[in-house]
């Protein structure tokens, strides 16, 4: 085979990974001046939802299936790696990947009927089946129902992810975890799974004549998202200490997960982990201040703000970072005597 | 030259509509076939039986001998049929390079392999200087390019043209001759359907001509041409008027 | 279990059903004519019963004043939001179908902080409405007078929605529906049609609210339950089709009332999603869908 010319997706690449390798530096570093713990919790969550919203993305935004449910396999990575430590004695730091494998093993069983329906019958198909399930955990007394489960407390342990004095040992797992749903799309981008959904995204007709496989390829999206989702929620029950089907199954929180992407920039690389930069940050600050004495003000300006960069930057404010990629002029004349 | 693909007595109607009617005819290897008639004539349903879009009611198509109809497009196109569209599909938020990937991923597994092969047809197809350009800012007539790229990719054993010279100014179309010669030489099999009978007919070995869902008859160019049923049934319609 | 109460429960199932079906018929109004699926649109029924309850409390002379005053304002409300965002949305470069999801769901969540920022949290029903706290007794059934008012007003708005698309304007939506760019040949201004069908859209979300304000309490989180079972009810009847919104609406009050008679109150919304994605399963594209 012929050597391979250097081009320019093998250049982009690699400056996208030597700017996630600074910035993962950087994201280590950032808390150790940092002692507020408000500013600390600020960021903790902003990086576990960048995580989750890259997770939403592998599916949404690579494969174009646009998933309103997300918060069900929150939820299940959640449940199972809380009842696995209450019941089991499991420690949640090998809990919260039997909590990720059940949230992709559900996923596969959400996409295989749902994946039939196209557009916004997919979508409202997978806000419903994640309504279902949030009710039928309301009602189901074995994961504790409405009232919902407390994590055990047994000593601050990396094993148990449990630690009561410092929130910073929670940074450093959500940036992991964080870190870890980048790579993965890091490696999806450049992988044939990652050609195969962006093509079948764009053009699943086109897709299929090119010998694109489209419901494995879904269903293999949607594993892997759903997976990192599940992941994101255990991690998330370790660090809030207790999970109802409120605060880790509800319609508003799936909503929360896609929206930092779609923010951010759907479908690339690094639109998850800015839009979670700014919307966390921006949701919680106008809560903290507006949300008792405004008495809705804070929703007003957070509803406003979806609405204005989603008008504005359609693409998201990842498309802030780039240049639009357009032919130099000379090009586009040749282009247009080709053919 | 062995037979690549047969069409065997196929038929297909639509409601009561017979579009294709016991239509048989082969492409040999390395042959560039035209498939032609006038509108309404069943080429469209043909082809997307070839294609695998579309089952057939009763008949067969082979492909070296084994059977590819009515099993889906992803089957036929894993049998080694590629294809191009009447209207125009690319991927558009992908490069040119990107776009031509996913059809070399047929048969690569591995992303620089894919890439390799994908730079290779990107040249062989005159796009190589829109490599990083974004699919969606390309000229009509260089999606149509990027459309055979991309099923060249794929390493067809049988590549179909749907419609691909309609459409385009003369000197576009030159252009596009110019490239499905290039790809005759390196002796990839071509079943090419269009309208416009004239820039087709010096390009192809053979002719089939449909009329009515029917073939009407097959042969070389300029059998064809001088066949007074074609003369009826196709030419007819044109050259009468003037 | 009684005869009779499982008539008495299908019964207000079936009235129930009816509300439910006007509310989806606006959103499939919207959805059908330009492939725009309105996240607010559960937003607009709680402005509606929100009105709808302010218009009471300034004048207290009831549905006959509520009624045509409310559907106006949710009228130009739609015509406003076509002309000030969906417009725009649509008008986007990249992205289309995410752009308008997520517009109209920002605006949700503004209509709701601002419903809280005017309302303040708390409950409120019109509890004094001339409708309420009275039943009409038929065969031994007890059927709550502002429920039946609010099923037969929903039934003649259908009625109403069903006529409109006879007229010039109907058929202007219709071709408008059928082939964007041709409309525009034949001198029908497009832009304008989509505004006049969100206007429509939305005052039929009107009347479902004024109803249903008569019975039910209103806050400003009331939006969302609704819209859920609206978007259930759109998608099982088929995105775009009037007679569809009907039928789901009516099979999922039927089935929402039928289920918690029979499990168990708290899971009455599960029957009715259960259902619809069972329907979902055999035809994707709902009942009555062709979209």
């Amino acid at each position: 085979m012929a050597k391979l010319p250097d081009n320019a997706i093998l250049r982009r690449r690699r400056r996208e990974l030597a700017a996630g390798g600074a910035v993962l530096l950087a994201l280590a570093v950032l808390p150790l001046p940092i002692a507020d713990v408000y500013t600390q919790n600020l960021i903790i969550m902003a990086l576990l939802f960048a995580g989750l919203a890259q997770a939403w993305n592998i599916l949404g935004g690579y494969c174009g299936q646009i998933s309103l449910g997300h918060a069900l396999y929150f939820g299940i990575g959640g449940y199972v790696s809380t009842l696995l430590f209450l019941r089991a004695g499991l420690p949640p730091s090998l809990g919260m990947f039997a909590g990720g494998l059940a949230a992709g093993a559900a996923a596969l069983l959400v996409g295989w009927p749902c994946f039939r329906l196209s557009g916004h019958y997919y979508a409202i198909a997978t806000l419903v089946v994640a309504q279902i399930a949030y009710l039928l955990a309301l009602n189901w007394d074995f994961i504790g129902g409405a009232t919902g489960l407390y994590v055990p407390f047994h000593a601050e342990s990396w094993g148990d992810l449990a630690f009561r004095t410092t929130k910073r040992p929670f940074h450093y797992i959500a940036l992991a975890f964080a870190a870890a749903a980048w790579f993965a799309g890091y490696l999806i981008e450049g992988s044939r799974w990652g050609y195969a959904w962006r093509a079948m995204r764009d053009d699943p007709v086109a897709a299929r004549s090119l010998a694109v496989r489209l419901l494995p390829s879904k269903m293999a999206a949607a594993s892997i998202s759903g997976g990192l989702a599940g992941i994101g929620g255990a991690i998330f029950a370790q660090y809030v200490g207790y999970i109802d089907p409120d605060s880790v199954m509800s319609l508003q929180l799936s909503i929360l997960i896609a929206l930092p992407a779609v923010i951010g920039g759907v479908g690339t690389l690094w639109g998850p982990l800015l839009g979670a930069a700014v919307q966390v940050p921006i949701s919680e600050v106008s809560r903290s201040w507006l949300g008792g004495a405004g008495r809705g003000s804070d929703l007003m300006i957070y509803g406003a703000l979806i609405v204005t960069v989603a008008l504005l930057r359609p693409a998201g404010l990842a498309s802030l970072l780039r240049p639009a990629r357009r032919p130099p002029p000379a090009a586009e004349a040749r282009n247009a005597n080709a053919a | 030259m062995p037979t690549l693909l047969e069409v065997e007595r196929v038929s297909r109607s639509f409601g009561g509509v017979a579009a294709n009617v016991d239509v048989s005819f082969t492409v040999q290897a390395g042959e560039i076939v035209g498939l032609i008639g006038p509108n309404g004539a069943g080429k469209t349903t043909l082809f997307n039986m070839i294609a695998g879009e579309i089952a057939p009611q009763s008949g067969v198509i082979r492909l070296d001998g084994a059977v590819v109809c009515g099993r889906g497009p992803l089957a036929a196109a894993r049998a080694g049929i590629a294809r191009t569209f009447q209207v125009v599909r690319s991927f558009d938020t992908m490069t040119v390079l990107e776009n031509v990937m996913v059809g070399a991923f047929a048969h690569a597994h591995r992303t620089r392999t894919a890439m390799a092969e994908a730079a290779a047809v990107i040249g062989a197809t005159g796009l190589a200087a829109h490599a990083d350009t974004p699919a969606a800012s390309l000229t009509p007539p260089g999606k149509r390019r990027l459309e055979v790229a991309r099923a060249l990719a794929m390493r067809p054993r049988l590549l179909l043209l749907d419609e691909m010279l309609t459409g385009l100014t003369p000197a576009e179309a030159q252009e596009g001759v110019a490239m499905i010669r290039a790809l005759r030489a390196q002796g990839i099999t071509i079943l090419m359907v269009e309208h416009v009978m004239e820039v087709l007919l010096p390009l192809i070995d053979r002719a089939v001509v449909l009329d009515l869902g029917r073939v009407l008859t097959v042969g070389t160019p300029a059998a064809v041409v001088r066949d007074p049923g074609v003369i009826r049934a196709y030419l007819g319609e044109r050259y009468a008027a003037a | 279990m009684t005869p009779v109460l499982l008539l008495q429960v299908m019964a207000l199932g079936l009235l129930t059903g009816l509300v439910y079906a006007l509310v989806a018929a606006g959103l499939s109004l919207i959805f059908g004519l330009m492939d725009v699926v309105n996240f607010a649109h559960g937003q607009f029924l709680m402005l509606a019963m929100y009105a709808a309850f302010a218009v009471h409390a300034a004048s207290g002379v009831g549905v006959a004043l509520e009624l045509p005053l409310v559907v106006l304002l949710l009228f130009v409300l739609g015509v406003a939001t076509y002309r000030g965002l969906i417009a725009r949305a649509l008008g986007v470069a990249t992205n289309r179908g995410m752009v308008q999801i997520f517009v109209t769901f920002g605006l949700g969540i503004f209509l709701t902080g601002a419903a809280q920022f005017v309302f303040g949290g708390d409950f409120r029903s019109i509890g004094d409405g001339m409708l309420a706290n009275r039943s009409l007794i038929l065969h031994g059934l007890h059927l709550p007078l502002a429920q039946v008012a609010a099923a037969v007003v929903c039934l003649l708005a259908f009625a109403a929605l069903a006529l409109i698309s006879r007229t010039e304007f109907g058929r202007a939506l219709a071709a408008t529906r059928e082939d964007r760019e041709a409309v525009a040949l034949i001198g029908i201004d497009r832009n304008r049609i989509f505004a006049l069908g969100w206007g429509l859209g939305c005052a039929a979300v009107g009347v479902a609210g004024v109803m249903l304000v008569q019975f039910y309490y209103v806050s400003p989180n009331v939006g969302a339950d609704f819209a859920l079972i609206a978007y259930v009810t759109v998608a099982l009847g088929g995105f775009g089709s009037l007679l569809g919104a009907l039928v789901a609406g009516i099979l999922i009050g039927e089935v929402e009332a039928l289920t918690a008679l029979l499990l168990e109150p708290s899971l009455k919304q599960v029957g009715m999603f259960a259902i619809y994605l069972a329907v979902l399963m055999l035809r994707p594209r709902g009942l009555f869908g062709r979209l």
